[in-house]
């Protein structure tokens, strides 16, 4: 049973209630297995697993995609080469600058992996990303993080790594009062949680949107009375709602990936 | 509706960590995948490509440094052929100035040598001439004395010897007016005097 289908039993069962709006509930499924490992309590719920379909189907379609990978590419080469190529020339290569492709590899695993998972959003059976769980977005943010800050330290070092965030060059020494809180708070606080949420929230927008649609087309078409003409709308609204949720897709997988190459770009290159 | 009660302890911002090492183990396995067995087979596969395509164009550039070379080969060739078609036109041209002098000396000499002849055959058929016309001359003139005078002068004439001497006077005086004369070039060819 898909998460809309367990809302809409929901919905049938508060017949003559009036519509109930699906909740949070959408996002936290029953759990199929539970265990424990040190202390921490793992759930196996039907997100998990189809973050792990939508992970292994992806390593399996780039594996297959790059095995064979030769001068004339085959229709799987190409696709693979064609999102391989779009992060490693469109961010690593022209973002970064010309000592970004090191960082390629990584930058192609964040696209892919969130690409994969995202697509899940519209997959009939499955319809929900895990990008729409927090714990998944965050933990890619915090993985940039560290990345980023790294990268800069060994760039830059400490000590001018630090100095420059702490006080940019070329300001004015009053506005230090101004501007250094200012990015002490972005390079260390909104970068990774801005990251993790945009992610977070458009997919867990689009999820609600489309369920709502679903559901309010299907409770529409139920009740009977001349409120029914609304339901095909609804459902129409459904499926323009999916193909946006595409557009959604690619763009948060492409907008995550482009802004932490922006990031690596201010790690290399000393600028302000 | 048990989904609904639980609902409540849930905020969407605070994940359980549980969820965080899975998406973790995820992550990490397609990284893996990407990073150790698909990128560098594609890394391979543009660098396979960008050298295929040089390799291309440095052929083309070794084939059109071959045909400039070519065409300079031709383009020296031709000049020497020129050159040595002009060197051959002198020679001829000097070779065929020399035929004609030799030929102009040579028609000259012919010429010459014909004029020289005619002239000397001219001088014996004079001679020849002279000779008759001396023999003639006296026997007309004793005649001719003769008959003014009287008969029997003939043989008196002849046994003195004075039409012969008068004669040899007057070779000498036309020996003398033809070396005056000897100014057309036969100087060389003038009688051979006495006998």
């Amino acid at each position: 049973m898909t998460s809309s289908a367990l809302a809409l039993g929901d919905v049938l069962a508060a017949n003559g209630e009036g519509f109930q709006a699906p909740g949070l509930g959408e996002f936290y499924p029953e759990a199929i297995a539970h265990f424990s490992v040190l202390g921490i309590n793992f759930e196996i719920t039907r997100i998990t697993i189809i973050l792990w379909i939508a992970t292994l189907a992806m390593a399996a379609f780039l594996y297959f995609a790059a095995r064979n990978a030769s001068i004339v590419p085959g229709k799987l080469q190409f696709l693979g080469e064609a999102g391989y190529g779009l992060i490693r020339n469109g961010i690593a290569r022209d973002v970064i600058g010309p000592r970004g492709l090191p960082f390629a590899p990584f930058l192609a695993s964040l696209f892919f992996f969130i690409l994969a998972n995202n697509l899940m959003a519209i997959i009939p059976f499955a319809q929900i990303s895990p990008m729409s769980k927090f714990a998944f977005p965050l933990f890619l943010a915090l993985v940039c993080y560290v990345i980023y800050i790294w990268v800069g330290i060994r760039e830059q070092g400490v000590k001018r790594y630090f100095k420059d965030i702490l006080f940019l060059p070329g300001v004015p020494t009053y506005m230090y009062v101004l501007v250094t809180p200012i990015e002490i708070l972005q390079n260390f606080v909104v970068r990774p949680f801005t990251l993790a949420v945009r992610l977070f929230a458009n997919m867990f927008a689009g999820h609600m949107l489309l369920v709502v649609f679903s559901l309010g087309a299907v409770y529409l078409l139920q009740t009977g009375n001349y409120s029914a003409v609304f339901g095909p709308i609804s459902a129409l609204m459904a499926i323009v709602m999916t193909f946006f949720e595409l557009l959604v897709i690619f763009l948060q997988a492409y907008v995550f990936t482009v802004l932490m190459g922006t990031y690596l770009n201010g790690s290399i290159e000393a600028e302000h | 509706m048990l989904v609904w009660a639980a609902e409540e302890t849930h905020n969407p911002l605070i994940p359980p960590v549980g969820e965080i090492i899975i998406g973790a183990i995820a992550f990490a396995v397609l990284a893996f995948v990407m990073i150790k067995l698909v990128a560098p087979q594609f890394e391979k596969a543009f660098v396979a490509r960008r050298n295929a395509i040089e390799g291309g164009i440095e052929r083309a550039e070794a084939m059109q440094a071959e045909a400039k070379a070519a065409l300079e080969q031709y383009r020296a060739q031709l000049a020497e052929a020129r050159t040595e078609a002009a060197q051959i036109r002198d020679a001829a041209r000097a070779e065929g100035q020399q035929i004609l002098e030799e030929m102009r000396g040579q028609a000259q000499a012919e010429s010459a040598r014909i004029i020289a002849r005619g002239e000397e055959q001219l001088m014996a058929q004079r001679q020849q001439v002279i000779s008759q016309l001396r023999a003639e001359i006296g026997t007309l003139a004793v005649e001719l004395a003769g008959r003014v005078v009287g008969e029997s002068l003939t043989d008196e004439a002849r046994r003195s010897g004075t039409v012969d001497r008068f004669l040899a006077e007057l070779d000498g005086m036309t020996a003398g007016t033809a070396a005056g004369d000897g100014r057309g070039g036969s100087t060389a060819y003038a009688p051979q005097g006495d006998r």
